[in-house]
Protein backbone atom coordinates (compact mmCIF):
# COMPACT_ATOMS: atom_id res chain seq x y z
CA UNK A 1 0.00 0.00 0.00
CA UNK A 2 0.89 3.70 -0.84
CA UNK A 3 0.81 6.30 0.96
CA UNK A 4 -1.25 8.90 0.37
CA UNK A 5 0.62 12.10 -0.19
CA UNK A 6 0.20 15.30 2.09
CA UNK A 7 -0.23 17.55 -0.96
CA UNK A 8 -2.51 18.32 -3.48
CA UNK A 9 -0.64 18.66 -6.92
CA UNK A 10 -0.04 22.35 -8.26
CA UNK A 11 -2.37 21.28 -10.85
CA UNK A 12 -4.98 20.41 -8.83
CA UNK A 13 -4.76 23.50 -6.91
CA UNK A 14 -4.98 25.71 -10.04
CA UNK A 15 -7.85 23.69 -11.10
CA UNK A 16 -9.55 24.43 -7.86
CA UNK A 17 -9.34 28.13 -7.66
CA UNK A 18 -9.54 28.91 -11.35
CA UNK A 19 -13.36 26.83 -11.28
CA UNK A 20 -13.84 28.76 -8.04
CA UNK A 21 -13.38 31.58 -9.40
CA UNK A 22 -15.05 31.24 -12.94
CA UNK A 23 -18.08 30.25 -10.24
CA UNK A 24 -18.00 33.09 -7.75
CA UNK A 25 -18.13 35.49 -11.30
CA UNK A 26 -20.70 33.41 -13.06
CA UNK A 27 -23.25 32.85 -10.49
CA UNK A 28 -23.78 36.47 -9.52
CA UNK A 29 -23.68 37.60 -13.01
CA UNK A 30 -26.39 34.87 -13.88
CA UNK A 31 -28.52 36.39 -10.64
CA UNK A 32 -28.23 40.00 -11.90
CA UNK A 33 -28.44 39.39 -16.05
CA UNK A 34 -32.15 37.71 -15.69
CA UNK A 35 -34.09 40.66 -14.75
CA UNK A 36 -31.97 43.01 -16.80
CA UNK A 37 -34.28 44.75 -20.00
CA UNK A 38 -33.38 43.23 -23.08
CA UNK A 39 -30.38 45.10 -24.57
CA UNK A 40 -26.99 44.61 -26.23
CA UNK A 41 -25.57 44.42 -23.24
CA UNK A 42 -27.82 41.96 -21.93
CA UNK A 43 -27.12 39.73 -24.77
CA UNK A 44 -23.36 40.14 -23.80
CA UNK A 45 -24.15 39.16 -20.42
CA UNK A 46 -25.87 36.01 -21.33
CA UNK A 47 -23.26 35.16 -23.96
CA UNK A 48 -20.55 35.80 -21.19
CA UNK A 49 -22.58 33.65 -18.37
CA UNK A 50 -22.74 30.71 -21.02
CA UNK A 51 -19.33 30.93 -21.86
CA UNK A 52 -17.86 30.74 -18.15
CA UNK A 53 -20.17 28.02 -17.64
CA UNK A 54 -19.12 25.72 -20.44
CA UNK A 55 -15.49 26.27 -19.03
CA UNK A 56 -16.07 25.43 -16.07
CA UNK A 57 -17.68 22.11 -17.23
CA UNK A 58 -14.76 21.42 -19.61
CA UNK A 59 -12.49 22.46 -16.53
CA UNK A 60 -14.16 20.40 -14.04
CA UNK A 61 -14.00 16.87 -16.83
CA UNK A 62 -10.22 17.87 -16.72
CA UNK A 63 -10.37 17.98 -13.15
CA UNK A 64 -12.32 14.33 -12.37
CA UNK A 65 -9.25 13.31 -14.89
CA UNK A 66 -6.23 14.77 -12.39
CA UNK A 67 -8.37 13.44 -9.41
CA UNK A 68 -8.83 10.03 -10.64
CA UNK A 69 -5.11 9.41 -11.57
CA UNK A 70 -4.01 11.62 -8.83
CA UNK A 71 -4.61 10.43 -5.46
CA UNK A 72 -5.46 13.29 -3.46
CA UNK A 73 -4.02 13.92 0.67
CA UNK A 74 -5.90 12.16 3.12
CA UNK A 75 -7.92 13.74 5.74
CA UNK A 76 -6.30 14.26 8.93
CA UNK A 77 -6.83 11.19 11.61
CA UNK A 78 -8.19 14.18 13.71
CA UNK A 79 -11.44 14.01 11.67
CA UNK A 80 -14.43 12.09 13.06
CA UNK A 81 -15.51 9.71 11.04
CA UNK A 82 -18.87 11.36 10.80
CA UNK A 83 -17.01 14.19 9.22
CA UNK A 84 -14.94 12.51 7.23
CA UNK A 85 -18.01 11.27 5.40
CA UNK A 86 -19.79 14.74 5.51
CA UNK A 87 -16.33 16.05 4.08
CA UNK A 88 -16.60 13.23 1.49
CA UNK A 89 -20.35 13.80 0.52
CA UNK A 90 -19.99 17.93 0.13
CA UNK A 91 -17.03 17.15 -2.27
CA UNK A 92 -18.62 14.59 -4.19
CA UNK A 93 -22.01 16.84 -4.32
CA UNK A 94 -20.22 19.73 -5.60
CA UNK A 95 -18.58 17.50 -8.68
CA UNK A 96 -22.07 16.73 -9.67
CA UNK A 97 -23.03 20.23 -9.42
CA UNK A 98 -20.52 21.78 -11.42
CA UNK A 99 -21.25 19.23 -13.69
CA UNK A 100 -25.00 19.70 -13.65
CA UNK A 101 -25.41 23.64 -13.42
CA UNK A 102 -23.74 23.70 -17.00
CA UNK A 103 -25.08 21.08 -18.58
CA UNK A 104 -28.94 21.83 -17.68
CA UNK A 105 -27.82 25.90 -18.22
CA UNK A 106 -26.36 24.47 -22.45
CA UNK A 107 -29.68 22.33 -22.47
CA UNK A 108 -31.51 25.20 -21.14
CA UNK A 109 -29.95 27.46 -23.84
CA UNK A 110 -31.15 24.28 -26.63
CA UNK A 111 -34.71 24.13 -25.77
CA UNK A 112 -34.54 28.13 -26.10
CA UNK A 113 -32.98 27.89 -29.81
CA UNK A 114 -30.00 29.86 -28.99
CA UNK A 115 -27.23 27.54 -29.72
CA UNK A 116 -24.30 27.75 -27.38
CA UNK A 117 -21.21 29.56 -29.70
CA UNK A 118 -18.66 28.71 -27.11
CA UNK A 119 -16.39 32.73 -26.89
CA UNK A 120 -18.90 32.95 -30.06
CA UNK A 121 -16.21 30.40 -32.21
CA UNK A 122 -16.73 27.44 -31.23
CA UNK A 123 -20.54 26.42 -31.88
CA UNK A 124 -21.27 23.51 -29.50
CA UNK A 125 -24.45 20.84 -30.81
CA UNK A 126 -27.77 21.76 -29.49
CA UNK A 127 -29.07 18.97 -26.85
CA UNK A 128 -32.46 19.25 -27.48
CA UNK A 129 -34.60 20.52 -29.90
CA UNK A 130 -36.70 23.94 -29.32
CA UNK A 131 -38.92 23.83 -27.00
CA UNK A 132 -40.83 26.26 -24.37
CA UNK A 133 -41.92 23.41 -22.04
CA UNK A 134 -38.28 22.19 -21.62
CA UNK A 135 -36.90 25.68 -21.80
CA UNK A 136 -39.19 26.43 -18.41
CA UNK A 137 -38.24 23.54 -17.28
CA UNK A 138 -34.55 23.65 -17.82
CA UNK A 139 -34.31 27.23 -16.57
CA UNK A 140 -36.08 26.29 -13.08
CA UNK A 141 -33.48 23.74 -13.02
CA UNK A 142 -30.43 25.65 -13.51
CA UNK A 143 -31.62 28.29 -10.99
CA UNK A 144 -32.24 25.78 -8.24
CA UNK A 145 -29.17 23.43 -9.04
CA UNK A 146 -27.06 26.70 -9.00
CA UNK A 147 -28.84 28.00 -5.52
CA UNK A 148 -27.68 24.80 -4.17
CA UNK A 149 -24.22 24.69 -5.11
CA UNK A 150 -23.95 28.18 -3.96
CA UNK A 151 -24.93 26.81 -0.58
CA UNK A 152 -22.91 23.78 -1.21
CA UNK A 153 -19.93 26.34 -1.53
CA UNK A 154 -20.96 28.05 1.34
CA UNK A 155 -20.57 25.37 3.49
CA UNK A 156 -17.79 23.88 1.92
CA UNK A 157 -15.74 27.27 2.68
CA UNK A 158 -16.97 27.48 6.08
CA UNK A 159 -15.77 24.34 7.16
CA UNK A 160 -12.57 25.50 5.68
CA UNK A 161 -12.17 28.16 7.57
CA UNK A 162 -13.45 26.09 10.59
CA UNK A 163 -10.54 23.63 9.65
CA UNK A 164 -8.00 26.10 9.85
CA UNK A 165 -9.13 28.71 13.01
CA UNK A 166 -10.56 25.96 15.19
CA UNK A 167 -9.33 22.64 14.51
CA UNK A 168 -5.43 24.15 13.23
CA UNK A 169 -4.93 21.10 10.69
CA UNK A 170 -3.36 22.14 8.27
CA UNK A 171 -6.70 22.01 5.39
CA UNK A 172 -6.94 25.00 4.46
CA UNK A 173 -3.25 25.44 3.49
CA UNK A 174 -3.35 22.19 1.08
CA UNK A 175 -5.25 24.27 -1.00
CA UNK A 176 -3.83 27.31 -0.44
CA UNK A 177 0.22 27.08 0.15
CA UNK A 178 1.60 30.18 1.25
CA UNK A 179 -0.32 29.79 4.45
CA UNK A 180 1.91 27.52 5.61
CA UNK B 1 -59.95 12.48 -84.55
CA UNK B 2 -58.00 9.86 -82.47
CA UNK B 3 -54.98 10.60 -83.98
CA UNK B 4 -55.23 14.53 -83.44
CA UNK B 5 -56.25 13.69 -79.70
CA UNK B 6 -53.02 11.40 -79.41
CA UNK B 7 -50.65 14.05 -80.83
CA UNK B 8 -51.96 16.31 -78.72
CA UNK B 9 -51.38 14.64 -75.89
CA UNK B 10 -48.17 13.83 -77.24
CA UNK B 11 -47.14 17.13 -77.82
CA UNK B 12 -48.13 18.33 -73.62
CA UNK B 13 -46.32 15.78 -72.90
CA UNK B 14 -43.50 16.77 -74.82
CA UNK B 15 -43.47 20.14 -73.16
CA UNK B 16 -43.69 19.66 -69.69
CA UNK B 17 -44.39 22.35 -67.53
CA UNK B 18 -43.12 24.57 -70.56
CA UNK B 19 -46.50 26.38 -70.76
CA UNK B 20 -46.76 26.91 -66.96
CA UNK B 21 -47.47 29.74 -65.61
CA UNK B 22 -47.45 29.89 -62.07
CA UNK B 23 -50.04 32.08 -59.64
CA UNK B 24 -51.84 31.42 -56.50
CA UNK B 25 -49.72 30.78 -53.27
CA UNK B 26 -50.13 27.59 -51.18
CA UNK B 27 -49.57 30.29 -47.35
CA UNK B 28 -49.49 26.22 -45.41
CA UNK B 29 -46.62 25.12 -47.37
CA UNK B 30 -44.33 28.35 -48.01
CA UNK B 31 -42.19 29.80 -45.23
CA UNK B 32 -40.09 32.83 -45.11
CA UNK B 33 -37.33 32.90 -42.52
CA UNK B 34 -34.27 34.39 -41.74
CA UNK B 35 -31.35 33.84 -39.38
CA UNK B 36 -29.32 36.65 -37.11
CA UNK B 37 -26.37 36.22 -35.65
CA UNK B 38 -26.21 37.20 -31.84
CA UNK B 39 -22.87 37.26 -30.25
CA UNK B 40 -21.89 34.63 -33.02
CA UNK B 41 -24.38 32.59 -32.06
CA UNK B 42 -27.11 31.99 -35.36
CA UNK B 43 -30.99 32.67 -34.31
CA UNK B 44 -33.24 31.07 -36.48
CA UNK B 45 -36.97 33.41 -36.92
CA UNK B 46 -39.90 33.57 -39.37
CA UNK B 47 -42.39 35.84 -40.29
CA UNK B 48 -46.12 33.95 -39.93
CA UNK B 49 -47.91 36.46 -42.08
CA UNK B 50 -47.32 37.02 -45.62
CA UNK B 51 -48.99 38.24 -49.40
CA UNK B 52 -47.02 36.63 -52.37
CA UNK B 53 -48.09 37.86 -56.13
CA UNK B 54 -46.33 35.35 -58.11
CA UNK B 55 -46.04 35.27 -61.86
CA UNK B 56 -43.38 32.89 -63.34
CA UNK B 57 -43.49 30.39 -66.52
CA UNK B 58 -40.08 28.81 -67.14
CA UNK B 59 -40.39 28.61 -70.58
CA UNK B 60 -40.58 33.18 -70.73
CA UNK B 61 -38.78 33.97 -67.26
CA UNK B 62 -38.10 37.49 -68.41
CA UNK B 63 -41.61 37.85 -68.03
CA UNK B 64 -41.60 36.76 -64.53
CA UNK B 65 -42.55 38.96 -61.70
CA UNK B 66 -42.89 38.74 -57.94
CA UNK B 67 -44.07 40.72 -55.33
CA UNK B 68 -44.26 40.22 -51.46
CA UNK B 69 -45.70 42.05 -48.80
CA UNK B 70 -45.10 40.76 -45.47
CA UNK B 71 -46.83 41.53 -41.98
CA UNK B 72 -43.74 43.02 -39.98
CA UNK B 73 -45.60 42.39 -36.65
CA UNK B 74 -46.14 38.57 -37.37
CA UNK B 75 -42.52 37.68 -36.51
CA UNK B 76 -41.07 34.99 -34.38
CA UNK B 77 -37.32 36.26 -33.71
CA UNK B 78 -36.46 33.06 -31.29
CA UNK B 79 -38.50 34.39 -28.19
CA UNK B 80 -41.26 36.54 -26.56
CA UNK B 81 -38.63 38.62 -25.14
CA UNK B 82 -37.41 39.37 -28.56
CA UNK B 83 -40.35 39.45 -30.39
CA UNK B 84 -41.68 42.29 -28.42
CA UNK B 85 -38.58 43.88 -28.96
CA UNK B 86 -38.12 43.91 -32.72
CA UNK B 87 -41.87 45.59 -33.59
CA UNK B 88 -40.49 48.36 -31.19
CA UNK B 89 -39.28 51.76 -32.51
CA UNK B 90 -35.62 50.97 -32.58
CA UNK B 91 -36.39 48.01 -35.08
CA UNK B 92 -39.08 47.88 -37.02
CA UNK B 93 -41.38 50.45 -35.92
CA UNK B 94 -43.82 48.06 -36.74
CA UNK B 95 -46.94 50.29 -35.50
CA UNK B 96 -45.92 53.37 -38.19
CA UNK B 97 -44.18 50.35 -41.15
CA UNK B 98 -46.52 47.55 -40.45
CA UNK B 99 -45.60 45.94 -43.46
CA UNK B 100 -42.04 45.28 -45.94
CA UNK B 101 -42.68 44.85 -49.48
CA UNK B 102 -40.40 43.68 -52.34
CA UNK B 103 -41.06 43.87 -56.17
CA UNK B 104 -39.47 42.54 -58.12
CA UNK B 105 -37.52 44.49 -61.36
CA UNK B 106 -36.29 41.74 -63.54
CA UNK B 107 -35.52 38.07 -63.20
CA UNK B 108 -33.19 35.93 -65.18
CA UNK B 109 -32.37 32.62 -65.61
CA UNK B 110 -29.04 31.09 -64.34
CA UNK B 111 -29.10 28.05 -66.12
CA UNK B 112 -30.15 24.30 -65.42
CA UNK B 113 -32.91 25.13 -62.69
CA UNK B 114 -31.64 28.35 -60.99
CA UNK B 115 -32.89 31.68 -61.79
CA UNK B 116 -32.05 35.14 -59.99
CA UNK B 117 -34.66 38.03 -59.31
CA UNK B 118 -33.54 41.49 -58.49
CA UNK B 119 -36.15 43.94 -57.12
CA UNK B 120 -36.64 46.63 -54.55
CA UNK B 121 -37.12 46.07 -50.83
CA UNK B 122 -38.81 48.46 -48.73
CA UNK B 123 -38.74 48.15 -44.90
CA UNK B 124 -39.26 50.68 -42.57
CA UNK B 125 -39.16 53.38 -45.52
CA UNK B 126 -36.30 52.38 -46.53
CA UNK B 127 -35.80 51.02 -50.29
CA UNK B 128 -32.83 49.24 -50.98
CA UNK B 129 -32.30 46.99 -54.28
CA UNK B 130 -31.65 43.08 -53.32
CA UNK B 131 -31.08 40.00 -55.69
CA UNK B 132 -31.74 36.87 -54.50
CA UNK B 133 -31.12 33.27 -56.58
CA UNK B 134 -33.40 31.06 -56.06
CA UNK B 135 -34.24 27.62 -57.68
CA UNK B 136 -37.46 26.26 -59.12
CA UNK B 137 -38.97 22.99 -59.30
CA UNK B 138 -42.26 21.75 -60.69
CA UNK B 139 -44.01 19.59 -58.07
CA UNK B 140 -46.91 18.02 -59.75
CA UNK B 141 -48.82 21.30 -60.20
CA UNK B 142 -47.29 23.11 -58.08
CA UNK B 143 -44.10 25.02 -58.62
CA UNK B 144 -41.50 25.32 -55.60
CA UNK B 145 -39.16 28.45 -55.59
CA UNK B 146 -36.29 28.48 -52.93
CA UNK B 147 -33.92 31.08 -52.25
CA UNK B 148 -31.98 33.00 -49.84
CA UNK B 149 -30.16 36.37 -49.90
CA UNK B 150 -28.42 38.56 -47.40
CA UNK B 151 -29.48 42.07 -46.43
CA UNK B 152 -27.49 44.65 -43.87
CA UNK B 153 -29.97 45.28 -41.43
CA UNK B 154 -28.27 48.51 -40.85
CA UNK B 155 -29.49 49.83 -44.66
CA UNK B 156 -32.82 49.88 -43.12
CA UNK B 157 -32.28 51.23 -39.92
CA UNK B 158 -33.12 47.82 -38.49
CA UNK B 159 -31.84 48.10 -34.96
CA UNK B 160 -30.85 51.37 -34.01
CA UNK B 161 -29.23 53.41 -31.50
CA UNK B 162 -27.79 51.09 -29.00
CA UNK B 163 -28.92 47.94 -31.22
CA UNK B 164 -26.50 49.74 -34.16
CA UNK B 165 -23.43 47.86 -32.46
CA UNK B 166 -23.07 44.98 -35.18
CA UNK B 167 -21.05 43.40 -32.59
CA UNK B 168 -23.78 42.08 -30.47
CA UNK B 169 -26.29 41.39 -33.46
CA UNK B 170 -23.98 41.36 -36.90
CA UNK B 171 -25.32 43.54 -39.66
CA UNK B 172 -25.80 40.65 -42.00
CA UNK B 173 -29.53 39.06 -41.91
CA UNK B 174 -30.22 36.42 -43.85
CA UNK B 175 -33.18 35.58 -45.46
CA UNK B 176 -34.32 32.58 -46.71
CA UNK B 177 -37.70 31.87 -48.62
CA UNK B 178 -39.96 28.76 -49.75
CA UNK B 179 -42.71 29.63 -52.04
CA UNK B 180 -45.13 27.08 -53.11
CA UNK B 181 -47.45 28.15 -55.67
CA UNK B 182 -49.86 26.57 -57.84
CA UNK B 183 -50.08 26.42 -61.29
CA UNK B 184 -52.95 28.66 -62.76
CA UNK B 185 -55.42 27.03 -64.96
Amino acid sequence: MTTAPTQYTRTAIALHWLIALLIFVAFPVGLYMVDLPLSPQKLKIISWHKWAGITVLALVLVRILWRVTHRPPALPDSMNSIEKLAAHGAHHLLYLLMIAVPLVGWLMSSAKGFPVVWFGVLPLPDLVGKSESLAEFFEEAHEILAWLMALIVVVHAAAAVKHHFVARDGILARMLPFLK
Amino acid sequence: MKIFVTALAAAALALPAAAVEYGTLDPAKSSLAFTSKQMGVPVDGKFGKFKVALSFDPAAVQKASAGFELELASIDAGSKEANDEVVGKDWFNAKQFPTAVFKSTSVKALGGNRFEVTGTLTIKGRTQNVTAPFTYKADGANGVFEGAFTIKRLQFGIGEGPWGDTSTVADDVQIKFRLVAAARK
